[in-house]
């Protein structure tokens, strides 16, 4: 048990650490690679606490795909540290009320005292005992069944953004000679190469 | 201190043991990949491949593994050091670790854990970071192209890698690497194994791990003769030589992957008396070696792709078919009552 509790203030002590560091250091690309110790730490968390298909799925979206695509933006950036941070005094305050109102709030929902009991009933779904389902299971037959609809609608709403950023981003240009894959493959003989017999001392 | 033996010193020393177990042997198997692949390549084009050190060059890849580690370590001063010296660390650590699920036979893996594959693809996909970090740390042109497009690269081909994995699981209905192989033992041996009823998505997944090791036809992050050695420019001796066992370490691992999911793992093509004597880690390595076969025979034979031809087909032919297909089998699945049972 003793081990079990030093591993969890490790995973905790170098997430907290990490995150810390996040907004810290000057480098950005330092920031992104903490930012990926950090999730780390959190899927080890995961795994400690049980919820292992939670903790491979944090390591497979979050640092295997959404990170490698911070990390390609920020290194092309070309971010000057001392600029950004000149307004550093004048933000402050209001950077700093918004990230108390973020940890009240934090507080609040977090501290059941608050919420009423009947919500509390609603939330909590019946969790079946890990030794007889695996939490992926579990997590599954909850899903796909109470909260199918829901499942459904986050879906629509990726699928929204995906188009959208293909929308902004799209730019149709004149003059552009696009490869046509089918035209290549369906060339012939005949009408691509014509053999012909010169004879010395003649051209064609 | 008995409760203290027991509990925590065997176990750890048990486990210490079965990694040196897994890792001693891959570390060869590596060295001899590399003069594999020199072999192979060399029979294909009719020369004879290195054969000066040892009997038939067997102790090539020493030799080399002694050259490089005499080179000096050079240490671009532009470079951001830590970085650049982690970079080739995390490479060969991703592709060690990786190895602790992987099934050798029936109960042989260090940890058998719920979520086996999806471990090896959360391990997978982190291969990229090493070769990002390289190349932005050396901060040099060549190195940072390559960096970029390994980026793209290896995440457009793990979206169809995963809708491939999705398939084989809808046909398993458990993420334990173990139940994967087990799912395709049956009466007629070896065409139980996904690799005949999936076929498409066997070619499909092939390919792609071609595209996530960034080998030949795919291996633009490090094309040689469009820019220089891609991500590698800078590193030389060991740093390099870690890129390097890692790379094809990497190879291993991803055939080791194909043979669980597709080729049924440690199972022996016909269970009939002859063959079902042979241990199942034979089996295994068998089939690990053919996959890796397929891997030199394709560098041998194919021209590399051209960077958009590439995005073309991960994205605009991968990905709509693995799609198709996983439609199509949970369709088959269903209408046919097919779907695995709940344990």
């Amino acid at each position: 048990m003793i081990i079990q509790a030093l591993v969890f203030y490790l995973f905790a002590a170098v997430a907290i650490a990490s995150a810390v560091m996040v907004i810290s250091s000057k480098n950005p690309v330092h920031s992104v690679l903490f930012l990926i110790l950090c999730f780390f730490n959190a899927a080890g968390l995961f795994v400690l606490m049980g919820a292992e298909f939670l903790a491979m799925i944090l390591v497979v979206v979050y640092v295997g795909a959404v990170a490698v695509l911070f990390l390609f933006v920020v290194m092309m950036l070309d971010i000057n540290i001392e600029r950004a941070r000149q307004g550093f005094k004048q933000y402050l305050l209001i950077g700093g009320s918004i990230g108390l109102v973020l940890f009240l709030e934090l507080v609040l929902i977090l501290s059941s005292s608050f919420t009423a009991p009947d919500v509390v009933a609603t939330a909590a779904v019946p969790i079946p005992d890990m030794d007889s389902v695996h939490n992926t299971r579990a997590l599954g037959q909850v899903l796909y069944t109470k909260y199918a609809y829901l499942f459904q609608a986050c879906g629509l709403i990726l699928l929204v953004a995906m188009v959208g950023a293909i929308v902004l981003t799209l730019r149709q240009r004149d003059g552009v000679r696009k490869q046509v894959i089918s035209d290549q493959i369906n060339r012939s003989r005949e009408e691509s190469v014509e053999i012909k017999k010169v004879s010395s001392g003649s051209g064609i | 201190m008995v409760e203290f033996w027991e509990g925590y010193a065997l176990p750890t020393i048990m486990i210490v043991a079965q990694i040196m177990v897994i890792v001693g042997p891959l570390l060869i198997a590596v060295a001899y990949l590399t003069l594999a692949e020199r072999k192979v390549i060399g029979a294909m084009q009719l020369r004879k491949g290195p054969n000066v050190v040892g009997p038939f060059g067997a102790l090539q890849p020493f030799a080399d593994a002694v050259k490089l580690m005499m080179k000096e370590t050079i240490l671009p001063s532009g470079s951001n050091k830590i970085i650049f010296i982690m970079a080739p660390m995390l490479t060969f650590i991703l592709s060690l670790v990786a190895w602790a699920v992987i099934p050798f036979g029936e109960g042989l893996v260090v940890s058998d854990i719920n979520v086996g594959i999806l471990y090896l693809f959360a391990i997978s996909s982190l291969g990229v970071y090493g070769v990002i970090m390289a190349g932005w740390a050396s901060n040099s042109k060549y190195p940072f192209i390559g960096a970029l497009r390994s980026a793209a690269q290896m995440v457009s081909y793990e979206v169809s890698m995963g809708l491939v994995i999705i398939t084989v699981l809808l046909c398993v209905g458990s993420l334990n690497l173990s139940d994967i192989v087990m799912a395709q033992k049956g009466d007629y041996g070896l065409l139980n194994w996904y690799a005949f009823p999936l076929l498409p998505m066997f070619v499909i997944f092939f390919i792609s791990i071609l595209a996530e090791t960034n080998r030949s036809p795919f291996d633009l992050p490090e094309g040689e003769s469009e820019i220089v050695a891609g991500f590698m420019v800078e590193y030389s001796s060991m740093s390099f030589a870690l890129f390097f066992l890692g790379e094809y370490a990497n190879m291993i691992l991803m055939s080791a992957m194909a043979a669980i999911l597709f080729l049924g793992g440690w199972l022996p093509p016909l269970d009939i008396a002859p063959l079902n004597w042979i241990p199942g880690p034979v089996w295994f390595s068998l089939k690990i070696a053919m996959v890796l076969f397929c891997f030199l025979w394709v560098r041998a034979t194919f021209p590399r792709f051209r960077y958009d031809q590439l995005m073309r087909l991960g994205w605009k032919v991968f990905l709509p078919f693995s799609l198709l297909w996983v439609f199509l089998t949970a369709g088959v699945l269903i209408s046919f009552d097919l779907l695995p049972v709940a344990q």
